[in-house]
């Protein structure tokens, strides 16, 4: 076996006197891929962050050593780290969106690294980075290295984040979430180029995600962490299909796979909802044109099913949310509720048409006001419907709070005071108050890690077959609407691409881009 | 709305955690402190004061600082230095809060309806773009030169020339949290425009309105003196850190005292609130959580 390239023992980091990881050990040969996974605060990023030196704030390295090709960097000092970063070590940031400037040309922060690193004059330096864009897959890298990080899509940004930390050719590339803010089918398209270009040039990655199947997809060896410790570690494969301990098994079961055991229940089908060619304009400002974000959609949700929408960013789901929930009106088309139509409501029938129709959003942490204590969120709808007086009232909630499974001691708490899991519970209770035929969920998992999703996902269920709810149940992810929905319309750019029943269409696509979507889920081919 | 409900919304901004982020920041310490200093003052300044603000010495005047009697000395007239410098921060205090009062009562609505409807917005802002275009002093001279003199009076002129910068820090918050989803989730309960108001969007404005009223107050505060100095205030004899520092400038050369403790408390009040307000700000922003 060759020499590590990197060997990090026993490494302890803490912020002030709350230790954040401890006793985590990782070597990584030159060329090797391997993922570190784990969910948020497992301490991955905060290894990822030790081994460069960018330890936010109070992290300081405690305990533990770590060797980049024998040479110990623990405390090396700032002169060697700057050199280090970038020249041996690269980084591929998580945010797209935030890692570049935004006031300088895009293809001069290309360049900029490398005069930095002293790679190549000034004189050179603007070919090479157009060099370097086009080989990070950017199409018209002349051109395009001229435009500013905002004329540039999440993905493409994600290429010239890449193209910056491969300019110096390092010989390790640490990719810390490098997709988890991207589409799946970009994600795919990104960690594809990615692996071609480590391997061009014989980089080591070192991978850090929340996601498992991505992992396994990716890397050749996979380190899981929970609670800035290693829990195990071994090939991906292995570790995936045979797990030893306790943590990972959880993980492992808990990730939604495309052909997991569905929670799906059966249930009559006369519709609760029924959306009849229902589109949505929006006059583009100064160019005279409309934008047409949902262009005649169609579908039901029968009674006591879940009908999924899926699609990617722009797609115009969560318009199509939206307009079923009354929030924006639609353009033209239909909407009936229990068979009457709810576009154009006004005063006491829109009222009426709200109180059948409650929603849960993606976000758990905007979605409910800070200000509040659990139990006036959750007793709010009870108070602007009017239901009950304050007993009642405060019973109901105490009921609702039970049926999400929180304690009845949480009604009294702030929202910063829960964790996802339970203010997406409490969101979920909110949305119960009222007694809705049809529950509107916008992406209602996706903010969550995926042990508290596996919980979440049941909890819906759950509630489906006791209460006989109807979801229409809005998302980007193809595996979790495999094991909720009965129905499932795919989206793309407003229009339905294709539709039917989840089993038909997931595993017979008729549709050239839903084929494409079910091939991007990281781990499909592992899980399947 | 029940009052039990008001208190339960604002617990978050006065819970402990509020006040302990300011003890972990040294400046918000000073500040606390001076302020504490400064309104103890204010408030006691009756008990405080060794003599009536306005009693004349004739038989003592210009005494130096810590003469028997007198620990700050006297002025022209021989009146207590240190009584008029407790009475002049009692003074300067009611007019800052008062002009606050103004500020908030008129401008926290009128920000909250600029923000949410957009016909309100045109109208609105417009008329604080209006008034933003004098500077808020010449404001506040113009108007205290029109309602005549008087405590109230320069309070009143002080507060109005604060309601446009009050209008625009209200009216970016209700923008901002207008869009958030929980608003959008009280839509969908059918909610009304004044329950999202009065309910979701104000308690989470709350922070920015009092961030910014400990803005005002020490400008306030300055205004007041300004304007007694100028002799549009605050009439004599009452006692007014203003009008000590005008009485004392006649005599600057003979004897600086009578001018330089007034200048001095009207720093202390500035510092004061300069120091808890960034410290305040700070510590309610969540985004600083950690």
């Amino acid at each position: 076996m060759t020499a590590p390239l990197l060997e990090v023992t026993d490494l302890a980091v803490s912020f002030v006197d709350s230790p954040a990881v401890r006793g985590v050990s990782l070597t990584l040969a030159p060329g090797e891929r391997v993922a570190v996974v784990g969910q948020s605060g497992s301490g991955k990023s905060t290894t990822a962050h030790a081994i460069i030196g960018l330890l936010p704030g109070a992290g300081r390295v405690t305990d533990g050593a770590i060797r980049w090709r024998g040479e110990d960097i623990t405390h090396a000092g700032e002169r060697r780290m700057r050199r280090l970063r970038g020249r041996e070590i690269g980084l591929v940031p998580q945010d797209p969106m935030s890692n570049l400037n935004p006031v300088s040309r895009v293809g001069r922060q290309v360049a900029e690294t490398l005069v930095a690193h002293g790679m190549c004059g000034r004189r050179q330096a603007w070919r090479q980075a157009v060099d370097l864009l086009g080989q990070a897959g950017i199409p018209e890298p002349a051109r395009r290295a001229r435009q500013y990080p905002h004329e540039f899509s999440g993905g493409m940004r994600q290429r010239v984040l890449i193209a910056i930390a491969l300019a110096c050719r390092p010989d390790l590339l640490i990719a810390d979430e490098p997709t988890s803010a991207l589409d799946v089918t970009v994600q795919r398209q990104i960690l594809d180029h990615l692996e071609k270009l480590t391997d061009e040039l014989g980089t080591a990655l070192l991978l850090v995600t929340h996601d498992l199947g991505l992992a396994v997809d990716r890397t050749s060896r996979v380190v899981v962490m929970s609670e800035g410790e290693v829990v195990e570690t071994g090939p991906a494969r292995q570790v995936l299909t045979e797990p030893r301990e306790e943590y990972t098994k959880r993980l492992v079961a808990a990730v939604p796979s495309l052909s997991a055991p569905k929670r799906v229940t059966a249930a009559e089908v006369s519709p609760v909802l029924e959306v009849s060619h229902v589109s949505k304009e929006y006059r583009v400002r100064g160019r005279g044109g409309v934008l047409r974000a949902v262009d005649d959609v169609s579908f039901t949700v029968g009674r006591g099913r879940t009908t999924a929408i899926v699609g990617e960013s722009g797609s115009g789901k969560t318009t199509t949310a939206h307009m079923v929930l009354g929030l924006v009106p639609a353009t033209s088309g239909r909407i009936l509720l229990d068979g009457e139509e709810i576009v154009g409501l006004r005063g006491s029938s829109l009222r009426a048409a709200r109180r059948a129709m409650q929603p849960v959003f993606q976000n758990p942490y905007a979605s409910l006001n800070p200000m509040w204590t659990v139990d006036r969120i959750v007793a709010e709808p009870l108070r602007t419907f009017g239901v009950g007086d304050r007993a009642t009232r405060r019973s109901r909630v105490a009921e609702l709070l039970d049926q999400v499974a929180l304690p009845a001691a949480m009604a009294h708490r702030y929202p910063n005071e829960l964790s996802g899991g339970q203010r997406q519970r409490v969101a979920i209770a909110r949305a119960l108050a009222l007694g809705p035929r049809l529950v509107v969920c916008d992406e209602p998992v996706s903010a969550l890690d995926v042990l508290v999703q596996d919980q979440i996902l049941d909890l819906l269920s759950s509630l489906q077959a006791e209460l006989g709810l109807s979801y229409l149940f809005i998302s980007h992810d193809l595996a979790v609407v495999r094991s909720l929905a009965h129905d499932v319309l795919v989206m793309r750019d407003g229009r339905v691409v294709e539709q039917g029943p989840v089993e038909q269409v997931l595993t017979a696509p008729t549709d050239e881009y839903t084929r494409q979507l079910l091939e991007a889920v990281p781990g499909a081919t592992v899980f399947a | 709305m029940t009052v039990a409900e008001v208190t339960t919304a604002a617990a978050p901004l006065v819970r402990g955690r509020t006040l302990r982020r300011i003890r972990r920041d040294p400046m918000g310490v000073v500040g606390g402190v001076l302020l504490l200093a400064v309104v103890v003052a204010g408030v006691f300044a009756p008990l405080l004061a060794p003599y009536p603000p306005t009693e004349v010495h004739f038989s003592t005047p210009f005494q130096q600082p810590a003469t028997v009697g007198f620990a700050l000395g006297t002025d022209d007239l021989g009146r207590d230095v240190l009584s008029r410098v407790l009475y002049g921060i009692r003074a300067s205090l009611e007019v800052g809060l008062l002009s606050v009062l103004v500020a908030v009562v008129a401008g926290v609505p009128l920000g909250l309806l600029a923000g949410y409807w957009r016909w309100v917005d045109a109208i609105v802002s417009r008329l604080a773009d209006l008034m933003l275009a004098f500077p808020a002093l010449v404001l506040a001279v113009g108007l205290a030169a029109v309602n005549g003199g008087g405590l109230a009076n320069a309070a009143i002129a002080l507060g109005i020339a604060q309601i446009p910068t009050m209008i625009r820090v209200v009216r970016a918050e209700t923008l901002r949290l207008k869009e958030s989803d929980f608003v959008l989730a009280a839509h969908t309960m059918h909610a009304g425009s004044s329950r999202i108001l009065g309910q979701h969007i104000l308690p989470n404005a709350l922070s920015a309105i009092i961030v910014q009223a400990t803005v005002i107050m020490p400008t306030a505060v300055l205004g007041e003196a300004i304007l007694s100095f100028l002799g549009l205030g605050i009439q004599p004899p009452d006692p007014s850190l203003g009008i000590m520092l005008s009485d004392a400038q006649q005599y600057l050369f003979r004897t600086p005292w009578p001018g330089i403790f007034p200048g001095i408390a009207i720093a202390l009040i500035c510092l004061g609130f300069n120091l808890f307000g960034d410290a305040l700000r700070d510590a309610l922003d969540p985004r600083s959580a950690r």
